[in-house]
């Protein structure tokens, strides 16, 4: 969902509307930028040892692997405008929201190894990280966020406590049951909730118009009587607008909403996969509107940055990342008689 | 002391007293307020409690126990109901994929105190969709506790234990032991059941009668139908020890290998399919540990590996009932003479 990139006036005006400061646009910014630069090192990293054969168990970094290069705006417009006391329910692909929400990227990082320093000691891993003090979590499974997110929210309703929940899915998530299911639960009982579609057009391999019987998620959700945004996943700025709206009024006891933001994954479902159902020139079409150089751009437009900062704060989140993965690959590995632990608490 | 008849008022009590004293515990289900979960597990809380505290949830098992994974990991204590065990099919990604391993794919940061109360079992004409026992299945899968009482003063304290446990604990509780007056009952008439709150110990297996010839295993509505079987061999001269499972997970390996190696002679008796369950994990724990002291191979009674079916004749058919046990452990006594004999 494109919207047209504002003029100078219509910028300023912009930025006026949504209460955006100078701090806070060049903090979206560098945590957009260390996204890039994590999903970039994983990318490379786990690369390693997989070639000629493409062979999952070898390398450093095992598994399956689901990366968000070009939908960092989704994660950036959203997570932080929670605090740490508000819960996050990730997917699959979850580095982004993880790293938007505040989690360190060295224990991030560390746990994709597989390391006893890893935010669940090695047990979880990519599709499974959670961080108890940040309420962030994730599933592996499609369609598994929507339910267990509105669970906290009824647990923050239930005890009064101003605190919101967030679900993240993918719009082939939203086909599932447990969406429908969801909604209808969360108006029923005006949970504290917000789900957040991450439209990025592939449901793995199938395309949109192969999966979806309308045009998008969010029509679905207008059947069900709640607020329903369509933004632009890759405007970080359109993004946060709507996202405070549905975080506000869920944070005020005034019901859930649901925000589809329309983005591009610029790298495959997962690393290794051939891409076969796409075409380059579609990928590059969706790289001119990348989220980073818009905001960027922006800055410059406001004064707020010139070329030098942006390429300083690039090449510190770079930094951050090179450290985090450091951490990661000097971390030792957990002890196998660790494995036969903690099934039960 | 007070005298209740059937574990639905039991496990209706067990909730009652928890939620009153932990404002944190909310039970969610379908048809949990005026039908009391349709077979008594929380019949009267809704008066007590209100909406707020129990909550009738839409039919869709996926999201309410999604929600209870969600809400246990924001801090309450979710008692779902889950009203015939065989609708776990709607809800099982959401309780084995998350509320079972959260806890351990965390690193032991996410407590998951979860406590399922459902219905199980046969025995009155409802068929294949509406008739199972399936506590194998989850005793599979790590990460469950696995609770069947099979009497009333048990079905309290378990489901007392159950629901102040850190974990995510399913009570199986056997439809034609609840003592709804919709049901055929076959529990016993009158037990004495404590007003006040008490635990019963999960993972202690019970010897429910003393014998000498043979060892009777079971869970839930098997152990009653055991006892009667033992009552019966009695007259025929056979002394059949019957020792009750209570906990299929954790499980009193202890209690088991003990009697198998007193009586010497094992006949496992479970109302679920026969197959890659109950009889075959038992069997196999009590050969590891009482080995030298069988006389006789470890049989089995258990559903055949069919879906339970309709007809009166053929549901008989296949849940075990007080005259097969009596034929199996004749059959396991001629087995033992036979190969004790030169």
């Amino acid at each position: 969902m494109w919207k047209p990139e504002p003029s100078d006036v219509d910028l300023r005006y912009l930025v006026e509307q949504d209460q955006l400061t100078e701090d806070g646009l060049l903090q979206a910014y560098r945590t957009m930028c260390t996204i890039r630069a994590f999903e970039e090192a994983i990318a490379e990293r786990y690369a390693v040892g997989k070639t000629p054969r493409f062979d999952m168990a070898s390398g450093p970094i095992r598994g399956e692997m689901h990366l968000a290069v070009g939908q960092e705006a989704v994660a950036v417009g959203v997570c932080p405008l929670l605090e740490a006391k508000d819960a996050v329910v990730s997917t699959h692909r979850p580095h982004h929201h993880a790293l938007a929400k505040g989690v360190d990227p060295g224990r991030l990082a560390a746990e994709i190894f597989g390391r006893q320093t890893g935010l669940c000691q090695g047990k979880g891993g990519h599709m499974h990280l959670f961080d108890r003090e940040l309420n962030f979590a994730c599933s592996g499974i499609v369609g598994a966020s929507f339910p267990q997110a509105a669970g906290a929210a009824f647990a923050f309703r239930h005890r009064g406590e101003p605190r919101v929940a967030v679900a993240f899915a993918g719009e082939g998530a939203a086909n599932h049951g447990t969406f429908a299911e969801t909604l209808n639960a969360a108006v029923l009982w005006q949970l504290p909730l917000v789900i957040v579609i991450e439209d990025n057009l592939y449901a793995d391999s199938t395309p949109k118009w192969a999966g979806l019987a309308q045009p998008h998620q969010f029509q679905r959700a207008l059947g069900y009587n709640l607020p329903a945004y369509l933004v632009d996943g890759m405007d970080v700025m359109d993004v946060r607008r709507a996202a405070r709206r549905a975080i506000e009024q869920a944070r005020q006891g005034r019901g859930p909403s649901v925000i589809e933001a329309v983005c591009y994954r610029y790298r495959g479902h997962f690393e290794g996969d051939a891409e076969e159902y796409r075409t380059r020139e579609e990928l590059e079409r969706w790289r001119a509107l990348d989220p980073i150089s818009r905001l960027g751009g922006r800055l410059r437009r406001l004064g707020w940055a010139d070329g030098d900062r942006l390429a300083r704060i690039e090449a510190e989140a770079r930094d951050v990342v090179a450290a985090a993965v450091a951490f990661a690959e000097r971390s030792p590995l957990p002890d196998p008689g660790e494995a036969l632990t903690g099934v039960f608490g | 002391m007070r005298k209740l008849r059937g574990i639905a008022a039991a496990i209706a009590e067990a909730v009652d007293q928890e939620m009153a004293a932990d404002p944190a515990v909310v039970v969610l289900g379908e048809d949990v307020t005026y039908w009391g979960a349709v077979f008594g597990f929380s019949m009267g809380l809704m008066q007590r409690y209100g909406r707020e505290r129990v909550v009738d949830t839409p039919i869709t098992e996926q999201t309410f126990m999604g929600m209870a994974v969600g809400a246990a990991a924001a801090g309450l204590r979710p008692v779902v109901s889950l009203m015939f065990v065989d609708f776990l099919g709607a809800g099982f990604d959401q309780m084995f994929n998350h509320m079972a391993k959260n806890h351990y794919m965390s690193g032991g940061q996410v407590a998951m105190p979860v406590t399922v109360l459902t219905a199980v079992g046969g025995g009155y004409g409802d068929a294949a969709q509406h008739s199972q026992v399936l506590y194998g299945l989850f005793a599979h899968l790590p990460g469950f506790k696995v609770v069947v009482p099979a009497t009333a003063y048990d079905a309290k304290g378990l489901t007392t234990s159950a629901l102040r446990d850190p974990n995510p604990v399913l009570v199986f509780g056997h439809k034609l032991l609840t003592g709804l007056p919709f049901l055929p009952f076959e529990g016993l008439e009158e037990e004495e059941v404590p007003e006040s709150p008490y635990t019963v110990e999960l993972g202690r297996a019970a010897v429910r009668r003393e014998g000498r010839d043979l060892t009777l295993i079971a869970a839930g509505l098997m152990v009653h139908r055991c006892l009667r079987a033992a009552d019966r061999l009695a007259g025929e001269g056979i002394s059949a020890e019957v020792v009750d499972v209570r906990t299929l997970v954790p499980l009193d390996v202890e209690t088991l290998v003990a009697s198998a190696r007193r009586t010497g002679r094992v006949l496992i008796v479970d109302e679920d399919y026969q197959s890659y369950g109950m009889s075959g994990e038992l069997a196999f724990r009590i050969q590891a540990g009482a080995f030298g002291a069988l006389q006789a191979p470890i049989r089995r009674l258990a559903v055949p590996d069919v879906p339970i079916p309709f007809s009166e004749p053929l549901e008989r058919a296949v849940i075990p009932s007080v005259d097969r046990i009596c034929e199996e452990a004749r059959a396991l006594l001629g087995a033992a003479a036979a190969a004790s004999s030169p």
